[in-house]
């Protein structure tokens, strides 16, 4: 077995230092039935060039992933830097722990530090953690947070324009706090957006949180300022959450706009889509609120030389030392994405994020004029980032017909959302090539026009 | 005050840019046009502006301050940091894989979903449960999945109960998982021969036990030698037994948790399937049942229709989703590509190796660091010393001073139940030379310790920082780089 390195002669000089026979004596004290069922029937191990030739052929069964594509719905799908992959897979930052030992772990605790910094300069907030699983358990780790923040709250006005995969989430977070009440709030059918006049109703003082997409599960950038403000009104907290994350690199960041705590899915930053996960979360909300977030936090501090010098800090509010009064159970998180993250966030810089933001809104923009020139219409008027919904007939048909053509057209609402059975929600990014919306219109002409 | 690496942010110069301007861009004004200016930020004050070379040599000599199980010997217990096989990565990387998006259709996506009910059956097999799902991200959100379930599974045949019960012993993670699926704790004392004892178990049961967790072996490294009789007195008071995946890289080839009676079962695939760590994640916490616990899984589940797979979201009992999609692929893939090189009988020795270094190393060191407990060990053992009596050198000081030999300490003060604990795992991974040179160097250790204590209050030496003052950094929290102004 080439993962170990036992000899023969190893085991046996071992066995005489430990005092024993052989290996089984080291297990006699466990009860024989136990052992006795302990085979486990799995075929026999194989080379690495045998395991090779299995893994490729089941990614080769993946046709789906060298589609021309529209896919987005919370999972984006970028160009990544080669620095990032290189970067990332080296062995110091990839098999080390949590770095509970300071000293040799420097590397991984300053760019934590840094990953931190960047994201309270993107969402335009003071404090941001070491990272969180993903979008979906970081937004629902914030409604927990604000209610932590404001004890006496408890009605969650969650915008219906959330992923549904969010939204499952936080109500099974929520599952078990039945003090909470979650409460559904509309979108707009005409513009895409939340529903303000539901969440004027809502703005009073049982509100805990607002929590709203920015952009929101159709593309749609919410006017996160005035839902803050009503909130705000209420004496609630305001939640922004951001799948898209490229788009936090030419909207106003949230905080800008009032959020008391965003959180999102950092995957477009240099994580590639690998079927949903893992991505990476992150959360930040104000320096006032930093002991009651969740999730692990490098400081800054000194050595006994006079260095400079990262800690994990805070610690206090962590399962392994506060246990059942932790401010969350998260231990392990996406510290390795996170450092991704970083890498692709420094690549990009100042003024690359900003153009790939705005190469993204330009050609999302094109693509759906020449689809509007097809008849094939925008379902919303507002404004959206990269990602946008048009009616069609029937979404699964069009996408039935790009499955023929090498084009996966966009993601059907329907299952989602039975009201937008009619509908597909399209995600354009610096990935797609100009030349690649004619293909799109014709998939999705083909479909309308065969009704 | 030396900084060692500047932030990325210090070595920032206006202008510099490490990613070129896309061919035929958008310029940034058009695009606020396109938006409306209202909507826009006008830039991204203080972020980075560094060019490639020096993004790359940042990054690089950053990884350079880190110790990593593939470059030091990494003894942590309960963490099992065994060896990456870099096939691994490798297959993760595959484009049909890494570029698979998780919208993608079903029928284009065979592959996935097939590696996807591979690895579940696989692990059902494993651990003795009936279904697995591949859902939650790492080991606590697998906790809470499976105490979600105990909380439906109660539900449904009508009575709410509000407690679980928890070892003296168990991770951090397991009571603050409890607080999280809404059980208030009871702790149970471990035995004083290092495991527990059914009779400690009948004496907490009542009719609000809803769950015990155990993780087995237990945090000292021994086997629950009464895990069945547990599981038959919470069985027969309604309750179900949980049984933490941590520390199943001892049990492979050895017991099986269905077979002790588990109702649930999490596994840390970063830990006993050799997906890598990360400096902290991702990882992944599959959970496996048994039968009659299957319809509560996260929702969706793979299904198999004829030779075709998909995914079904009709499953009305299921606790939901914990996060998006569909669990850790990348994670799983990796985690595949491990079970398909070991297969099952390269699986089933990786038990008694790694139970095997861990006797060796506890069994070198008896003299000067003795066991906690005197029960066989299994993967892991927990060691104690006097010198903190005999010289006021604390385990902290051990565990800094062995930074300078190059090798991460073990695990420290935990289980909280053992004074000054050195928890150490060296995994089936490690060669008996790199124990043998532990063993010399603790003992080196121990000497210093009595001729020269102030070397290990001092230490670590010879890495990239002394040791760091981690209270000052909780006293006033710098959680972020600030310009100077």
């Amino acid at each position: 077995m080439r993962f170990v390195p036992h000899t023969d002669g190893d085991i046996a000089t071992m066995l005489a230092t430990i005092g024993v026979e052989r290996l089984d004596d080291l297990i006699a004290h466990i009860p024989a039935e136990l052992r006795e069922q302990a085979r486990i029937k799995l075929d026999r191990g194989r080379d690495e060039a045998a395991v090779a030739a299995a893994m490729s052929a089941l990614a080769a069964k993946n046709q789906g992933a060298g589609f021309i594509s529209f896919l987005g719905g919370s999972y984006y799908r970028h160009y990544i830097p080669a620095a990032v992959r290189a970067i990332t897979a080296r062995a110091e930052f990839a098999t080390s722990y949590t770095p509970y030992q300071p000293e040799a772990s420097q590397g991984t605790t300053q760019a934590i530090f840094e990953f931190q910094t960047l994201i309270t300069q993107l969402t335009g907030l003071e404090v941001a953690n070491a990272s969180m699983y993903d979008g979906a358990s970081a937004a629902a780790e914030a409604v927990l947070m604000a209610r932590r923040v404001l004890p006496k709250r408890h009605v969650v006005a969650l915008s219906r324009a959330l992923w549904a995969d969010y939204r499952s989430t936080i109500h099974t977070y929520l599952s078990a706090q039945p003090e909470l009440e979650l409460v559904e709030v509309p979108f707009d059918l005409a513009t895409g957006a939340t529903d303000l006049s539901t969440l004027q109703k809502l703005a009073n003082d049982k509100l805990l949180c607002m929590v709203t997409g920015y952009p929101n599960a159709f593309g749609i950038i919410e006017p996160l300022g005035q839902f803050a403000a009503l909130a705000h009104q209420a004496g609630g907290l305001a939640i922004a959450v951001t799948a898209e994350a490229i788009s936090l690199g030419i909207l106003k960041s949230p905080g800008e706009l009032g959020a008391d705590i965003a959180v999102g899915e950092g995957q477009s930053f240099g994580i590639a889509p690998q079927f949903g996960g893992p991505g990476v979360g992150f959360m930040a909300a104000r320096m006032a609120q930093v002991r009651l977030m969740p999730g692990r936090l490098v400081g800054a501090s000194h050595d006994s030389r006079g260095n400079r010098a990262f800690t994990l800090t805070l610690s206090t509010r962590e399962q392994h030392i506060r246990r059942e009064k932790a401010t969350s159970n998260i231990c392990t998180n996406h510290s390795l994405n996170a450092l991704a993250a970083t890498i692709y966030l420094t690549v990009m810089g100042r003024q690359g994020l900003r153009e790939t933001a705005a190469l993204n809104v330009e050609l999302a923009h094109e693509a759906a004029a020449t689809l509007a020139k097809a008849r094939v219409l925008p379902r919303f008027t507002g404004p959206f980032f990269n990602e946008f919904v048009v009616t069609v007939p029937d979404a699964q048909r069009a996408i039935a017909e790009g499955s023929k053509r090498g084009v996966i057209p966009g993601i059907a609402l329907k299952r989602d959302y039975p009201e937008l059975s009619d509908s597909l929600l399209i995600s354009v990014t610096e990935l797609n090539q100009r030349e690649e919306f004619p293909r799109l219109r014709d998939v999705l002409a083909s479909a309308k026009g065969r009704d | 005050m030396k900084d060692l690496v500047p932030l990325i942010f210090e070595e920032s110069v206006p202008g510099r840019r490490a990613s070129d301007l896309h061919e035929g861009a958008a310029s940034v004004t058009h695009a606020m046009e396109l938006l409306g200016s209202s909507l826009c930020r006008d830039d991204i004050a203080g972020f980075p502006e560094v060019s490639e070379p020096q993004a790359v040599r940042h990054f690089l000599r950053l990884s350079q301050l880190n110790f990593g199980q593939a470059v030091n010997f990494y003894p942590l217990g309960s963490c099992t940091m065994k060896y990456n096989p870099l096939i691994n990565d490798e297959a993760a990387a595959l484009p049909g894989f890494a570029s698979l998006h998780p919208h993608t259709p079903p029928e284009l996506a065979q592959g996935a979903l097939e590696l996807m009910e591979r690895l579940e059956d696989a692990l059902a097999e494993i651990t003795g449960m009936d279904a697995a799902s591949l859902h939650p991200a790492a080991g606590a959100q697998g906790e809470l999945a499976g105490l979600l379930i105990v909380r439906e599974w109660q539900r449904k045949r009508g009575g709410q109960r509000s407690k679980v019960i928890i070892p003296d012993t168990s991770h951090g993670t397991n009571p603050a998982s409890c607080t999280l699926a809404g059980f208030e704790t009871i702790v149970a004392k471990t035995g004083p021969r290092g495991y527990l004892e059914v009779g400690e178990i009948r004496g907490l049961l009542d009719d609000q036990v809803a769950a015990m967790m155990v993780t087995n072996p237990n945090t000292m490294g021994i086997f629950e030698a009464e895990i069945r009789e547990i599981a038959a007195a919470l069985h027969e008071r309604g309750a179900l037994l949980y049984v933490d995946g941590a520390n199943l890289n001892a049990l492979l080839g050895v017991a099986k948790p269905g077979d002790m009676g588990a109702d649930i079962v999490h596994l840390n695939l970063h830990k006993t399937f050799s997906t890598p760590h990360g400096g902290g994640g991702p990882g992944a916490g599959p959970i496996a049942v048994k039968r009659e616990l299957e319809p509560f899984l996260p929702a969706p589940r793979i299904v198999r229709r004829d030779d075709r797979f998909d995914f079904d979201y009709d499953r009305p009992d299921s606790i939901g989703a914990l996060r998006a999609f569909y669990g850790n692929f990348g994670m799983l893939v990796r985690a595949y590509t491990y079970v398909l090189a070991l297969g099952g009988d390269g699986l089933e020795a990786v038990g008694k190796l790694a139970i095997l270094n861990a006797n060796y190393v506890r069994k070198r060191l008896a003299t000067n660091f003795p066991a906690a407990s005197d029960e066989t060990p299994m993967h892991e053992c927990v060691l104690t010393h006097d010198l903190e009596r005999r010289v006021k050198v604390s385990t902290l000081d051990i565990a800094k001073r062995l930074l300078d030999f190059g090798m991460h300490p073990p695990t420290i003060y935990f289980p909280l139940v053992v004074h000054g604990a050195l928890m150490v795992e060296p995994t089936e991974t490690e060669s008996r030379e790199t124990i043998d040179r532990f063993v010399e160097v603790m003992e080196q250790i121990y000497r210093e310790a009595i001729d020269d204590p102030e070397k290990l209050k001092t230490a670590p030496h010879t890495t990239p920082v002394g040791r760091v003052d981690e209270a000052s950094a909780a006293r006033k929290p710098i959680l972020r780089w600030t310009p100077s102004k």
